[in-house]
């Protein structure tokens, strides 16, 4: 008898329910936990009180990226407590015999971004780590989450997390994106339409010949933001893309056991026939890039348009509307492109990749910020920051006026310093605009790398296909 | 470890407002710490004070005085959105907070709630609307959150039945916390593992570079 078509999700979940009692949530064995320095003091505390030890220090890893600052590593941490918090994950990590990518490690970076790049991350694996934007390396077809402290006490224990089977939302990208058009904008426009609470109680699968096409840093880019819709993790069956990206990483398995890893990756994409709890489609030709406007991640409208009326929504949500544009100081109705910039923030687990220095540089090679703007590029780790040096990029971005800086999520979370002052505009990479997450009183618009690096030429939201060519592209790039 | 938590009766704060995140609840200038002590006074900071740390006037609702000590929250749509900060619920908790009621809590919110026995009580959007006009006909009016009964009782002697993760509501009833639940079950967990090996070891390759 054939068996029931199964989707990506289910497969994983199959392959990693130990056991479940009538009523109780299953087991869930969790293959990689990924530990950095904010969410993590509280649970090795609970390992102490309890006598306790990690029980597999081999399937977890941990770094320093919220709380650390962006500037030069040689000058001492002048924050008391992230001093002591980045003390905290070291000592436990020797403690507890946890591999540790800390400050002045060649590997130390943003959590999402060193996963993929040293190969820790793979397909079919499940994930977990105290932060939300887990979701990222569903990009290679893993189930991965965010989860709270006590979870992550509950992993460094156990190794396992109680689940209930989440239900599945399936978002089809078809088409071809137009020039200046990215991963980013996919995701702001999925979550513009669902809004973010669309998808709670769901993981996403991403499907369609748009998000095919798309190289692995960009699928991180677009699975990085489900939980901004809402749902807790969101993935991309593995291909040949994703095979080709792992290939020769650090921990990506080697020889004979690379080709069998292949085969059972190939047999991860969802069944033909399988059935997901709810479906939509977006028209990827259509969309263009996307800007937000308010205080949460569904709040964007493409840089072309208009911020919504208060007649444009409905009646329930008028409030939220009304109370978002109060803070952000703008006007229902009006352009969002043309608003006037303090800050461009180019980073974050989002958008801090090599492929999204590459795009900020080829719009500033050649040109530079405009006057009294201050533009922090800030690369995800510091392998991307050795990438991109190679690459030149850092003479690109200093040539342009911008800073270049040590890797770390800075800005996004503004937990190290690096933030919007009150009643500042910035226009960032990263994922979240709610009120003061930059900062406080700082007011964020979530964009593209393109869309910001053109509108750090210019001073003002800018929608990257309309700036002019550069002076002189070859005198500036040397 | 939790004390057993069956019912709180209490007063109730109203934030009529929808996509509360823990950004709003708990701002990440206040993550930096490495235990849960003293973030009561993290609890909604930024809309009790203002960006150079003077008290707003007139002050947030948070710090009326009527409202302090109440224990139960009744807010609005998607409560809990944003980031996976257990700070979020200890800060709640740690002002007092023992259930919140909405039509919607947000996934990673939810389960840090419920492991902080900290109640989410989900209500359909008529009886959130007839809840929030209760709470301004009476803004003194107790109301008992029963997790045993899994029933709310209203002021108006009114009560109505709401549902809850039955393993969560167990855990909290007892008192006691997952872990040990788990732990118990050791023996299926080695059995497992013995069948799947480790797809990585975490410890390797450091000497490789």
């Amino acid at each position: 008898m054939a068996e029931k078509p199964r989707t990506l999700v289910e497969k994983i979940w199959d392959a990693h329910e130990i056991a479940s009692d009538p009523g109780a949530p299953a087991i869930l064995a969790i293959d990689l936990h990924l530990v950095h320095e904010v969410t993590s003091p509280q649970a090795f505390t609970g390992l102490r009180e309890r006598g306790l030890k990690v029980r597999r220090p081999g399937q977890t890893v941990a770094t320093a990226d919220h709380s650390i600052p962006t500037t030069d590593p040689s000058i001492p941490i002048a924050d008391e407590l992230a001093r002591k918090q980045l003390a905290q994950i070291e000592e436990n990590c020797r403690e507890f015999g946890i591999p540790f990518h800390g400050k002045g490690s060649p590997t130390r970076g943003i959590v999402h971004v060193i996963g993929p790049e040293l190969g820790l991350t793979q397909p079919g694996m499940t994930i977990v780590c105290g932060d939300s934007h887990t979701a990222t390396h569903g990009a290679f077809g893993a189930l991965a989450f965010g989860i709270g402290t006590s979870e992550i006490e509950m992993v460094l224990v156990t190794q396992t997390l109680l689940q209930r089977k989440p239900r599945t939302f399936r978002v089809e990208v078809t088409g071809r994106l137009q020039p200046g058009v990215g991963a980013k904008d996919i995701i702001l426009a999925l979550i513009a339409r669902i809004g973010i609470g669309g998808g709670t109680g769901h993981v996403i699968e991403y499907t369609g010949d748009a998000i095919r096409a798309l190289s692995m840093e960009e699928r991180m880019t677009v699975c990085n933001m489900s939980i901004e819709g809402g749902a807790r993790a969101g993935l991309i069956a593995p291909d040949e893309t994703t095979f080709a990206y792992l290939k020769g990483r650090r921990f990506a398995p080697k020889g004979a056991a690379w080709d069998e890893a292949v085969a059972r990756w190939r047999k991860l994409p969802s069944d033909p026939g399988a059935t997901y709890d709810r479906t939509i489609v977006i028209d990827g030709d259509k969309l263009e890039p996307m800007v937000t406007y308010g205080t949460n991640p569904g709040m964007g409208v493409a840089v072309t348009g208009r911020i919504p009326a208060l007649s444009d929504v409905e009646p329930g949500a008028r409030d939220d509307l009304e109370r978002a544009l109060a803070y952000m100081g703008l006007e229902a109705g009006s352009s969002i492109a043309g608003r006037k910039l303090d800050v461009v923030f180019i980073g974050s687990c989002t958008n801090g990749r090599i492929e999204d220095m590459r795009a900020a540089a080829s719009v500033l090679r050649g040109r530079h910020v405009a006057d009294g703007l201050r533009v922090l590029v800030v690369p995800g780790s510091q392998q991307v920051k050795a990438q991109a040096e190679d690459e030149g990029l850092d003479k690109v971005f200093r040539a342009a006026g911008a800073e270049w800086r040590e890797s770390g999520c800075s800005m996004c979370i503004a937990m190290n310093g690096d933030q919007l002052e009150p009643g500042e505009y910035g226009i960032s990479t990263s994922n979240r605009n709610f009120q003061g997450r930059q900062g406080k009183g700082g007011r964020t618009f979530l964009a593209s790398p393109l869309t910001a690096a053109a509108s750090a030429v210019t001073g003002v939201v800018t929608d990257p296909r309309t700036l002019a060519a550069p002076r002189s592209a070859a005198v500036e790039a040397n | 470890m939790p004390e057993p938590f069956v019912k709180v009766t209490s007063r109730v704060i109203a934030i009529n407002r929808a996509n509360i995140d823990t950004d709003q609840i708990c701002p990440a200038r206040f993550l930096k710490i490495t235990d849960k002590a003293n973030l009561a006074d993290a609890l909604f900071f930024d809309w009790r004070f203002t960006p150079d740390g003077k008290r707003r006037e007139p002050v947030s609702f948070i710090d009326e005085p009527h409202n302090a000590g109440r224990q139960i929250l009744l807010a609005g749509d998607n409560f809990g959105a944003g980031s996976s900060r257990e700070h979020a619920p200890w800060a709640l908790r740690a002002w007092g907070i023992r259930a919140i009621v909405s039509t919607s809590f947000a996934d990673i919110f939810s389960g840090n709630a419920l492991k902080n026995a900290l109640l989410p009580v989900v209500v359909s959007a008529d009886r959130l609307v007839a809840l929030q006009r209760l709470v301004e006909a009476r803004p003194d009016g107790e109301w008992t959150v029963d997790l045993e009964a899994q029933q709310v009782t209203l002021p108006t002697g009114e009560s109505f039945a709401f549902t809850i993760d039955p393993f969560a509501r167990t855990m909290i009833l007892a008192g006691t916390d997952e872990i040990g639940y788990v732990r118990s079950k050791l023996p299926a967990i080695e059995a497992w593992e013995a069948g799947h090996p480790a797809r990585v070891d975490t410890r390797e390759g450091a000497a490789a570079r």
